[in-house]
């Protein structure tokens, strides 16, 4: 393969290095992505008298956003660990965000069933279609992510040895996508449990 | 805003050692099916597009031959198309819509955006740049087959019970929720086409934002660079809305949900079993929003192909440079706020109505600027009449029919009469088919030497042009008095049993006639493809004597790895034909200043 | 990035501390105020501002905005200002029609005629 400019040193009139301009890239699409599901759930809300609003887990959501939350500190905490020239810590802390992450996905699948065995399907009314639908393409990010930081911490390390600085760039690039699947849920958590 | 060209130099020296080493004993899958070199990638795309458009006309062709001969068995192939579609060889109506949806999807998805982005902007971006490949040559290749994938599904889903998607390109709930299976398909083709879409615009920009060569300044882009730039932010910022909408389509359709469904729908007697409270006008606004900047991709890689060979067979700089570039910024940023007027009859109020209708209006004046640019930049040329200036000369009058046909469409007024009749139908053509399609055959006439090494028959080449013409406009132009009789679209017997149809049904036969005649004109450009592809005049390294570098500092073909023997380094704009000094009547974009 | 000596990155480290805390103690009151029962305007516009200060906070610190380069910033500018407009404008298509509506709530301005 073709040697490519740029991918470790930003380029010094932009300022950037390849892959950090393509992920906000990706990211302003995403925005746009969740973004057209934010509005039609505005547009069904305020355009149905009878919209019906589940009562969903809060406390359960609530500690899904702290598991998040405190997953994005570890992601930062890996990449600056990583820029420490400490690996043994970035590995700490990436393990330690997998299990956040993993810990999301399994109070998710408790919420699910939850809602499955009191009958609540997205088929049942466009409140869960939108719950079931917006938190099951989030979720699907969430996994995305985890398949991401298994190979940084598996199989894709290998490149701490050769390329040290490249994989510092992966790290953080991965770090802005995961803060990214943060922020929608910071917006997703008000928005489906308390209004 | 230039670049150390050490850095430049440095990585690209880099990259002769390495290809030395690694590129010997390359597999044939490694090299020419999964390789990440974006002229190979850019040849898959235009090739593959290419069938597509083929595929896609041909879906039409039949459309034609129902229309001109309603009920009549389909000759050739109608007992083929089996029981489902067209017992006896004659077309159903179900069957009459599923060829109008997936010509509709075939063309805009699968052929149309694919050659001008997929083709064009990955094999000629790196090399009007200066850069030896894409920024992300990996994801370069995923691109193209998860666009191959997403094709598949398409094909594949003639071939289900019920047969392919029916419901228009559209797709407009609450027709497509109950479709049948075919509707499935194309969504979850849509999703990889979408997906495929988002990879290669991303690339692009990054590539066109991080690799111009050393000099490379904005101002000193081609006109090309800059409308696949402003294609591929159009691409990654209005797609996503309908990837998410086409989600919940499939959500609709397959856990039953109610996003697009209203309540109390009774489809042939009987209430379906949906909770309701959903909005089709939802599914309307997701749709248009990525669609209408959708045409906006549609229209601007060709202008940017349509410049670049009026420019060189005028042997003149382009006129209005500048105001090219920010017309197409300007169009790009406006076509996110014009979607509705697609739905001016969907009973909008007054008030968001008028909006719609001045950001239209608004948004005619740029693509007007850059016509009138292209237009003026004729003036003065020594012009040469090659195959490729036929086609990019041709483009102009003809996208100025499509544009000026618009304007009724635009005004609510005028739509309301003009809505889903062969009107439209006549507007969006003129500007895809004598617009962008003569585009992409101006293009390919141009570059084939620059890729192939060889060039194609020029009498051939005129052959085509003038048969095309001709008859393209035999095609379409009728159908503006069909939409003004109004005769509605997408009815399988064009307009038969209404009327206020009768006065202007002959030209059905008029019309398919001179589609039947398009078709066999183009066998005159597929034999002169093939053939020169192996047998044409081989080409010099710059034979239409062009400024841009991606003929002056590339070697005959085949390119090589890393495009340029020496990374090139850029001293001048684009355009510097028949400049003072010049001595071939040009001077390349990298040629150095002379000294004293 | 900016701060490429290792006091530079403790700095940082500390200030992503900082704000974990910050946004831990926002999320108890993103919670708390949905116990207050307020009518829905208000409701939803202090949501979305205690989001919204969350959202930049994870976005300025986390993902560096605060000294990004001027090219994100302005690939940001334009996505918000079109995911503004595809949050506004089809709401505002469903606020002002014409004629009689078949379902969902009646418009808020008066039909146009």
């Amino acid at each position: 393969m073709v040697e490519i400019p740029y991918n470790v040193e930003p380029r010094p009139d932009t300022g950037l290095y390849n892959a950090k301009l393509g992920i906000w890239l990706f990211l302003a699409s995403e925005v746009m992505l969740f973004g057209a599901l934010f509005s039609a759930y505005i547009l069904l809300r305020s355009g149905d008298p009878n919209w019906y609003h589940a009562d969903l887990n809060v406390p359960m959501a609530t500690l899904n956003t702290m598991f998040l939350i405190t997953s994005s500190v570890t992601v930062v905490m890996a990449w600056a660990s990583l820029r420490l020239n400490d690996f043994a810590k970035f590995r700490l802390y990436g393990i330690v965000t997998f299990l956040l992450a993993s810990a999301f996905m399994v109070v998710k699948a408790i919420e699910y069933n939850e809602e499955f065995t009191h009958g609540l399907y997205p088929a049942t009314n466009n409140f869960m279609a939108v719950y079931f639908t917006m938190t099951g393409l989030h979720g699907l990010h969430v996994l995305g992510g985890m398949v991401v930081i298994g190979y940084l911490l598996g199989p894709g390390a290998k490149m701490w040895k050769t390329e040290p600085q490249r994989f510092t760039n992966r790290a953080e690039t991965f770090g802005l996508y995961w803060h990214f699947v943060d922020l929608v849920w910071i917006f997703l958590f008000p928005a489906l449990y308390l209004l | 805003m230039s670049v150390p060209e050490e850095k430049f130099v440095e990585e690209a020296g880099h990259d002769d050692a390495h290809a030395h080493g690694e590129h010997h004993d390359e597999s044939f899958i490694w090299k020419y099916v999964f390789s990440t070199d974006h002229k190979v990638i850019g040849i898959q795309y235009g090739l593959t597009a290419l069938c597509f458009l083929l595929f896609g006309f041909c879906l039409m062709i039949m459309m034609r031959w129902q229309l001109a001969s309603p009920g009549a068995p389909i000759p050739f192939i109608g007992g083929f198309l089996g029981q489902a579609n067209a017992p006896g060889g004659i077309m159903l109506p179900e069957f009459y819509n599923q060829l109008g949806a997936m010509h509709g999807t075939i063309m805009v998805f699968l052929a149309i955006v694919p050659l001008i982005v997929g083709a064009f902007g990955n094999y000629l971006v790196p090399l009007q740049i200066g850069a030896p490949d894409m920024a992300f040559p990996k994801l370069n290749m995923a691109s193209y087959w998860v666009y191959f994938i997403g094709g598949v599904v398409m094909l594949v889903s003639f071939f289900l019970p019920g047969g392919a998607a029916n419901s228009g390109w559209t797709s407009y709930a609450p027709l497509s929720i109950i479709a049948t299976m075919g509707q499935t398909a194309w969504l979850i083709g849509m999703i990889f086409l979408i997906t495929s879409s988002l990879l290669g615009s991303t690339n692009i920009i990054v590539t066109i934002f991080q690799l111009r060569a050393p000099g490379m300044t904005w101002m000193r882009l081609p006109f090309f660079i800059w409308a696949q730039l402003v294609t591929s932010f159009l691409l990654v910022l209005a797609f996503p809305p309908l990837e998410a909408a086409g989600a919940m389509q499939l959500m609709d359709r397959l856990a039953g949900t109610s996003f697009f469904m209203p309540s109390g729908l009774y489809v042939s007697g009987q209430v379906l079993e949906y909770a309701g409270g959903g909005s089709v006008l939802l599914w309307q606004h997701l749709f248009w929003f990525l669609a209408h900047p959708e045409v906006y991709v549609l229209i601007l890689p060709a202008m940017g192909i349509v410049a670049e060979v009026i420019a060189n067979n005028t042997r003149k700089p382009l006129w209005g440079y500048k105001a090219l570039v920010y017309s197409s910024v300007f169009l790009g940023f406006t076509s996110f706020i014009v979607w509705a007027h697609h739905m001016f009859m969907t009973g909008m109020g007054t008030v968001i109505s008028a909006f719609f209708q001045t950001t239209t209006m608004i948004i005619s004046i740029p693509s007007v600027v850059i016509l009138t640019a292209m237009l003026i930049s004729l003036w003065g040329g020594s012009i040469r009449f090659n195959t490729p200036m036929l086609f990019a000369l041709a483009f102009l009058p003809m996208f100025g029919i499509g544009g000026l046909t618009g304007l009724p469409l635009g005004l609510a007024p005028t739509d309301i009469h003009l809505h889903d009749t062969y009107y439209v139908i006549g507007h969006f053509h003129y500007v895809v088919a004598p617009g962008t399609i003569f585009g992409i055959f101006a293009g390919i006439y141009y570059w084939f030497p620059k890729i192939t090494g060889r060039h194609m028959s020029e009498l051939l080449g005129k052959v085509h042009f003038w048969t095309s013409l001709v008859f393209i406009n035999g095609v379409f132009a009728p159908m503006f008095l069909q939409g003004l009789a109004g005769v509605s679209r997408r009815l399988y017997d064009g307009g038969a049993q209404y009327s206020h149809a009768q006065p202007v049904l002959h030209l059905n036969t008029f019309i398919s006639y001179s589609a039947f005649l398009l078709l066999a004109a183009q066998t005159v450009f597929i034999v002169n493809f093939v053939w020169s592809i192996f047998r044409g005049k081989r080409a010099t390294s710059n034979p239409w004597g062009a400024t841009t570098i991606e003929w002056t500092a590339t070697t005959s073909p085949p390119l090589g790895h890393g495009n340029f023997e020496t990374p090139p380094r850029v001293y001048r704009g684009p355009y510097d034909y028949s400049a003072p000094g010049a001595e071939d009547g040009f001077i390349a974009q990298d040629a150095a200043p002379q000294e004293g | 990035m900016s701060g490429h000596s290792p006091e530079e990155i403790q700095a940082e480290v500390r200030t992503y501390l900082m704000v974990f805390g910050a946004l831990a103690v926002l999320t108890v009151v993103t919670v708390a105020v949905s116990y207050l029962d307020l009518s829905s305007g208000p409701a939803i516009t202090l949501a979305l501002i205690i989001a919204s200060i969350k959202g930049s906070l994870v976005a300025a610190y986390f993902m560096h905005l605060l000294d990004e380069r001027k090219l994100i910033y302005s690939i940001l500018l334009l996505t918000v200002a079109f995911f503004i407009v595809l949050m506004a404008v089809p709401a505002a298509t469903i606020a002002d029609t014409t004629g009689t509506v078949i379902h969902g709530a009646a418009p808020a301005a008066p039909a146009e005629h």
